[in-house]
């Protein structure tokens, strides 16, 4: 319903393929210490060690300590597997009570250690593959939800308190269920284990706690008689690891940005690039939708003026998906209802900016935001701009829609608060369900001059950051206004030059550089 | 002469508040009535559920309009407020320059857990908030904004390393009061590290007042709605009294 220039959104597309082209040797000539521990843990290793330390950990870092991890961690567990014929299981817990070296144990054959490799790596996507296909089924029994999807988010720091929380919500309509990370989680270069009952501002991911309320989610879509879809957060150092825990325990989106952490978290921005190809690249697998975190932008800059920079960044997030082997369907584009409130025409422009991602993106099922920024505690104004928000996305077609809640900037939703916010919500898209369809846009007018204007600013954009190099566009501060130098932030000491003999059997088994269905 | 007041809604002296609340119980006439005798003890005279709305799973939010019967003198009200003297930014920025005669060092952070950096880029970002420029913009001022979720630890670390003049604290979303803890820390820390006397302290965010942030051991605490050229001023006002008292050396360095 949007016109656009067709020519500038396939040159955006194509700067954006270039720009993440650019990178690629770089991700391919390297790996982390991360993306290790996540090969390590889809051969099926758990659990923690004599002090705590998660035992993906204390095998990664004895071959790190030991100079042998530029091979791969699949490199020594393999040979091991197949000398010994036990299970990674068993020599990650024979490494953690510090009665087996994997790094002494006599070498197989290249080819034999191969072949161990791939059948563990093999039997690791059996798994993800089995999860893909008992999602479709219960997809395909219950009937697919009409978007825009409500997506409602939990946090209370306590896996069990968050089932309770879940399951009200999807009795009150949610669709998608976030369980919100404890706050700094991101930060930590390990994966808690267990289940946990503390955390602040949110509840720590853990295998199991993935497997709790995968279990929880799955007796509400009985319950109700439609597949209530479960998300965690894949950003920050463990980004490979926790993409792959959410591959195994069925998580049906992630979080999972190209740049997020780097801007948002001041991870090191070699480390990031590296891992969300890792990531992604399991989560493609998986058929998990991926959620992009343009939207923070927009907490930073200002939303009217700063728009083509989520324009860009859409592109570069889709182009680095697709090199990841993810299908358009998979890539959950962000963006945000982020403009101030006393701005004249502001819903034609935020309407204007919406359709200028929905149809730069037609495949994607687009992550749309609810206001953050200009909530100011008043609940009742709140109120009525999240059914602002909720009327723009609805008649602009966004696909995964984050429940606005009124008493945002206050207090993590109380019962009553996610109940308005989901009543708003569905009464909105119900009142509006085919808007879309009923009314043309005026050619030429504020909103196809809005979207045509913000199209060229992210051209021009793209275009600089091709020049430059991504990198360097990043230690620049063409994202959100935040500088981050290449050598900067935390993490960069788990990025390591792959050797030349380098096994990592996913990278063969995953389909790569398509973005086939 | 008191001058007591009470809620308004139409008529002066009519009390009227509306409230809103979960009950735990399920929707029907007892809940109703458990509704009534909530307000009921809170001294809400006349309390008419004007909304009752099942929740599911035995929890029911109710909507309540009623009387308040409890006025307030306010001529007994004391509200200790941050002192601020009424100064744009052109004028700060020539004070500074006049009587300071380097740009005032601030650094700013969002810490302990808190991701939400709304109120402070509100007032540092170039930006700022309703028209009001934030501190960036000024000549009078040099700024380090540390963003979200800064340990305690490393704000005073980076306030050390850039001899900061004044540190600004924001704490916006909370969960079990953690905002207090984390703000009682960096207290402890400045002190600590002899820094404490050094820097104008000052918190903000919406659970802010600044008596709470004077209890805590702040200079001053500002809630919603504070501009940035507020902030500025009251930085500025204090350097300026500190430079002025007995020992007189917190101007130039």
């Amino acid at each position: 319903m949007l016109h656009v220039d067709p020519e500038q959104v396939t040159r955006a597309r194509d700067l954006a393929r270039r720009i993440t082209g650019a990178v690629m040797p770089f991700i391919e000539a390297h790996t982390t210490t991360a993306i290790e521990r996540a090969v390590v843990r889809l051969f099926g290793v758990e659990g923690a060690g004599p002090d705590g330390v998660p035992l993906p950990n204390l095998v990664v870092s004895s071959l790190q300590e030991g100079g042998g991890l530029g091979r791969g961690a699949a490199f020594w567990l393999a040979n091991g597997c197949a000398r010994t014929g036990r299970t990674p299981q068993a020599l990650a817990e024979e490494v953690a009570a510090g009665r087996l070296d994997l790094m002494q144990l006599p070498l197989l054959s290249e080819a034999e250690i191969r072949a161990e490799a791939q059948r563990l790596a093999r039997a690791a996507l059996e798994r993800i593959h089995r999860n893909r296909r008992t999602r479709e089924e219960l997809i395909g029994r219950y009937g697919e939800r009409p978007s825009p999807w409500l997506y409602v988010i939990v946090a209370t720091g306590n896996i069990y308190e968050d089932v309770v929380q879940a399951q009200n919500a999807a009795r009150q309509g949610a669709d998608v269920i976030a369980v919100i990370r404890s706050t700094a989680q991101s930060l930590l270069d390990y994966v808690p284990e267990g289940a946990t009952t503390e955390g602040f501002g949110g509840t720590y991911a853990t295998q199991e706690n993935f497997r709790i309320m995968r279990r929880a989610l799955d007796e509400v879509s009985e319950e109700l008689g439609r597949y209530v879809r479960l998300t965690n957060y894949a950003s920050g150092l463990c980004m490979p690891e926790i993409a792959a825990l959410g591959a195994l325990e069925r998580l049906d989106m992630m979080l999972s940005d190209s740049m997020y952490g780097i801007l948002f978290r001041d991870i090191n921005p070699k480390r990031t690039l590296i891992d969300q190809h890792f990531a992604r690249m399991i989560q493609a697998e998986a058929g998990i939708i991926i959620n992009t975190g343009e939207d923070n932008y927009l907490t930073t800059a200002d939303a009217f003026e700063a728009a083509h920079t989520v324009l860009a960044s859409q592109f570069i997030n889709e182009q680095f998906a697709h090199r990841s082997g993810m299908a358009d369907a998979q890539i959950g584009l962000g963006h945000a209802f982020e403009m101030d409130p006393e701005l004249e025409d502001g819903l034609l422009y935020q309407m204007a900016d919406a359709l200028l991602s929905r149809v730069c993106f037609p495949n994607a099922p687009l992550k749309y935001m609810p206001p953050t920024r200009f909530m100011t505690g008043d609940i009742f104004m709140g109120h009525v701009m999240d059914a602002m928000f909720n009327l723009t996305s609805v008649a602009t077609g966004q696909q995964i829609h984050l429940v606005g809640v009124l008493t945002e900037a206050i207090h993590t939703p109380y019962l009553h608060d996610r109940f308005l916010a989901l009543e708003n919500a569905r009464y909105v898209f119900n009142n509006a369900r085919h808007f879309a369809a009923e009314f043309q846009l005026v050619p030429g007018g504020r909103i196809e001059r809005r979207a045509a204007d913000v199209l060229a600013g992210a051209v021009a954009l793209l275009e600089s950051i091709a020049e430059t190099g991504l990198l360097q566009a990043i230690a620049a501060g063409v994202f959100a206004g935040i500088r981050r130098p290449p050598e900067g932030g935390k993490g960069l000491d788990g990025v390591l030059p792959r050797s030349e003999d380098y096994l990592n059997p996913f990278y063969d088994l995953c389909r790569k550089g398509g973005g086939a269905a | 002469m008191s001058r007591v007041i009470l809620p308004y809604g139409d008529t002066t002296g009519d009390g009227a508040v509306q409230l809103s609340f979960t009950l735990p119980v399920a929707a029907g006439p007892a809940a109703r009535e458990a509704a009534r005798q909530i307000c009921l003890r809170m001294n809400l005279e006349n309390p008419q559920v004007v909304a009752m709305r099942d929740l599911g799973g035995g929890y029911t939010f109710f909507i309540v309009y009623a009387r308040a019967t409890q006025g307030v003198d306010l001529d007994e009200l004391r509200v200790p407020e941050a002192r601020v003297p009424n100064w744009s930014r052109e004028e700060v920025d020539r004070i500074v320059a006049e009587r300071i005669g380097r740009p005032i060092r601030v650094v700013g952070a969002c810490t302990g857990t808190d991701a939400h950096t709304v109120g402070l880029d509100a007032i540092l970002n170039m930006k700022g908030y309703r028209g009001d420029y934030g501190l960036e913009r000024y000549q009078g001022f040099r700024v380090w904004n540390l963003g979200s979720q800064v340990p305690n630890e490393t704000l005073v670390a980076r306030a050390q390393a850039v001899e900061a003049d004044a540190i600004l604290v924001s704490q916006v979303v909370t969960q079990k009061n953690v905002h207090l803890a984390n703000l009682t820390e960096l207290v402890d820390l400045l002190e600590a590290e002899g820094m404490r006397e050094r820097v104008v302290l000052v918190c903000g965010g919406p659970r802010i007042t600044h008596e709470l942030a004077v209890e805590l051991g702040y200079d001053a605490g500002f809630g919603p709605g504070t501009l940035p050229s507020q902030v500025a001023a009251f930085i500025v006002q204090t350097l300026l009294e500190r430079a002025d008292g007995p020992d007189g050396t917190a101007g130039r360095r």
